[in-house]
């Protein structure tokens, strides 16, 4: 059975929608954070890809296209897994919520585990910066600086998909200990808020760093 | 009721209820919390107070002859570093803003306990990384890491240093989203968002530059690290970087850090001066709107520390432009602290005393900003001892006198206790008096061009310096004072009562020191703050 609600209200609360109307603000706020963490980033990809636009473009077009638009599919659909989710906490369903965890968590899984697969071929194909580093052309020096945004971007993207993936897990547990009901489940909401914002901080990535240079890409 | 016996009886607050450092270390309570982070703030602030004396020590001699130069170096990053992001940016928030931001809007809580203790520990972390970097041989980047000197060519601690600071920062982000999610979801009955105290809106806007300036500074910190760590270049020019990025990211937080370590001092002033004056805060709604407009502006000024550093005449123009408009609301505010002790009934206790020092100080630290703003002069002053002493009277003589004046003024609050009042005005003397003969003779200094951050200089620039360095011992001396005769108070003071300074605002309506739950009835609120006429009746008629 779901605890009553008198458990769940903290206590420097009145009453439960003020306790869910305060950490929803609360998960926005940090979305806001987030993006002005990822905003500096985007920023100095901006004024470099400006500095440099061949050897951006260039090093787009060596990207594995086939790779990112997989992982780009499994984002969205687990976006959609998780809006799922979301509307089962509402419906009080906790079957569905638990399912539709579950199948975001893979879907996450499996963008990690092709986001890893492309860090080793990069690093097979000396891609990673540093004094390894090669690239075919005039650009190559540019075109690390390129790859080494793209290593910092797409990782601190994998790390919060890291983050995003243990709070489902914690989110499945307590959906499990009976935690959510219609009347309470502020955690999975926030928890969806989380993984909309992950996935969407992607979609940038992917058109920054993968579709630039797909004109010139060989395939 | 029987009268108050030798022993009497020990009454229930937020100080007694749990006993042991356990009971410190793992607390939810805002109040203890606050505590803790002023104890931590306070050893931060002698620690980089120590540093600054050292400086000071050397300048003493137009020669170098207590430290060698590279050691000079280290004394004022250090200096800067631990006083910028482990004193100046949590002083007043984490601390008084911790303890009373519950209690003036009415809530038994901040909105997020757990984060809040979390904060302090990330604080803590961060803090010890970084006094790790100052053990382990220092570093000499000043406290700003320019590129590439700090990725490329210093020997010294910076990636610790920095990582201390990139720490530290997630627990301002944590304190400004506790903040602004307090404010707005946890106000009791009553308490529109007029009925604030401006101690509330001034947070608040503080706040919002926590949060949407600090996580700018982790990722141009993580940024200037990479390129450290690895060799691989991002700000470095001689790896296709550019530095004027570098200090496009680092000031655009910390120009608004600026703001960040000030308005909370603005704050502290707004409560203070209506209680001393007996008087509402004049025109509330522009002090309101100043703050957040203090807030928004603060973050299109940064490039006015970059004149020289190769921005467009037009850019330049710009920012200059900027810089003019964001002294407006700070001006207004001045303006309605004066218009609030007009015709006041005003008494002179150490608070009081503190908040004229920063209107005076504040003043002459806004001016000679406006000089600063202006492109021709800026070009002449910038990087020497005019820019030190312009921000210290900013920093020092405003942040500092009002987080003294605030812990004064919340002290009967926090303690229960009463603070010796006439020893308290003497060392508000001694710390004005003391602060204006170390820095006013800087501007001089800085005026005749004597550059910043060098062990040595020319001999005619000795006589200021020794003014100089006799302020700064003046000034330690005021500083160690109110730290052992507060310290006695704590236990030896006389008791204080709910509200000794009859002041208006639900933090007096409450016990001294407060009960765990703040408030033994939760409050309703049905009045404009700052009502003194409506106390005055209430006293009449009681």
């Amino acid at each position: 059975m779901a605890e009553p609600l008198a458990l769940i209200l903290r206590e420097q609360f009145h009453e439960p929608s003020q306790q869910r109307e305060t950490a929803t603000l609360g998960m926005w706020i940090f979305i806001s954070t987030e993006i002005m963490l990822f905003g500096g980033l985007f920023l100095a990809f901006t004024v470099y890809r400006m500095y440099y636009p061949r050897a951006f473009i260039a090093g787009s077009a060596d990207m594995n296209i086939a790779l990112g638009a997989t992982n780009t599919a499994a984002l969205i659909c687990s976006s959609f897994t998780m809006a799922l989710g979301v509307h089962s906490a509402e419906i009080g369903s906790r079957r569905f919520l638990n399912l539709f965890l579950a199948l975001t968590m893979v879907l996450g899984a499996v963008f990690l585990g092709i986001k890893f697969t492309e860090y080793y071929l990069h690093y097979l194909d000396h891609r990673v910066p540093g004094p390894g580093f090669f690239f075919a052309g005039a650009d190559a020096s540019k075109a690390e600086m390129f790859f080494l945004l793209y290593f910092i971007m797409t990782g601190l993207h994998a790390l919060h998909m890291f983050v995003g993936e243990g709070i489902l897990f914690s989110m499945i547990l307590r959906n499990r200990a009976g935690s959510f009901s219609a009347e309470y489940h502020t955690p999975v909401v926030l928890a969806g808020l989380y993984w909309h914002f992950v996935d969407v901080i992607w979609v940038f990535l992917f058109a920054i760093f993968y579709i630039e240079g797909l004109h010139l890409h060989k395939w | 009721m029987a009268t108050v016996a030798e022993t009497p009886a020990v009454e229930r607050n937020y100080l007694n209820q749990g006993e042991g450092i356990l009971s410190w270390l793992f607390t939810l309570d805002h109040k203890r919390i606050a505590i803790l982070y002023l104890v931590s703030v306070t050893m931060f602030f002698f620690l980089g107070g120590l540093f600054a004396l050292l400086m000071r020590l050397e300048l003493l001699a137009p020669r170098a002859w207590l430290f060698n130069p590279e050691d000079y170096n280290k004394l004022f990053s250090m200096h800067g570093i631990i006083m910028v992001w482990f004193f100046l940016i949590p002083s007043i928030p984490t601390t008084l803003g911790n303890f009373f931001i519950p209690m003036m809007i009415g809530a038994k809580d901040l909105a997020f306990p757990k984060l809040n203790l979390l904060s302090w520990y990330i604080f803590m972390f961060g803090g010890l990384v970084t006094v790790f970097a100052l053990i382990r041989g220092g570093v000499d980047t000043g406290w700003t890491f320019y590129t590439p000197l700090s990725t490329t060519y210093l020997n010294t601690y910076v990636t610790a240093a920095a990582a201390g600071v990139f720490i530290a920062g997630f627990s301002s982000i944590l304190t400004g989203l506790n903040f602004i999610a307090t404010i707005h979801g946890m106000r009791a009955p009553g308490m529109t968002w007029f009925r604030l105290p401006m101690f509330i809106w001034t947070h608040y806007a503080t706040s919002l530059v926590l949060v949407l300036a600090t996580p700018v500074l982790a990722v141009t910190l993580l940024m200037m690290g990479v390129e450290r760590v690895f060799h691989v270049g991002i700000f470095d020019p001689a790896l296709g970087g550019d530095p004027v990025l570098f200090q496009h990211m680092f000031w655009f937080y910390s120009h608004p850090a600026v703001y960040i370590m000030v308005l909370p001092g603005m704050a502290v002033i707004s409560e203070i001066i209506p209680t001393f004056s007996r008087k509402p805060l004049f025109g509330y709604d522009f002090v309101a709107y100043a703050s957040m407009a203090i807030a928004a502006i603060g973050f299109l000024v940064w490039g006015h520390h970059m004149f020289v550093a190769g921005l467009s005449v037009y850019s330049a123009m710009a920012f200059s432009f900027l810089s003019y408009l964001v002294a407006v609301p700070s001006a207004i505010k001045v303006f309605n602290w004066s218009a609030t002790m007009y015709k006041g009934a005003i008494s002179w206790d150490t608070p009081m005393l503190y908040a004229i020092g920063f209107l005076g100080l504040f003043t002459i630290g806004g001016m000679t900003g406006l000089f600063l703003a202006a492109l021709g002069i800026d070009v002449h002053v910038t990087d020497t001892y005019f820019v030190i002493a312009h921000f210290h009277y900013i920093m020092v003589g405003g942040t500092v006198m009002a987080f003294l004046g605030g812990i004064h003024y919340f002290w009967p609050k926090i303690t229960g206790r009463l603070y010796p009042e006439g020893l308290a005005r003497l060392s508000a003397l001694i710390v004005f008096v003391g602060f204006n003969l170390t820095f006013f003779p800087q501007f001089v200094l800085g005026y005749l061009g004597m550059p910043r951050r060098y062990a040595a200089y020319p001999a005619e620039f000795q006589m200021l310096n020794v003014l100089s360095t006799a302020g700064a011992s003046i000034l330690g001396v005021g500083y160690i004072f109110p730290l052992c005769y507060l310290l006695w108070s704590w236990k030896y003071g006389k008791k204080a009562g709910p509200n000794p300074w009859r002041a208006t605002g639900l933090e007096w309506t409450t016990a001294s020191p407060p009960p765990k739950d703040n408030f033994e009835v939760s409050p309703v609120v049905d009045g404009p703050p700052y009502d003194f006429g409506r106390m005055r009746e209430e006293l009449h008629l009681g």
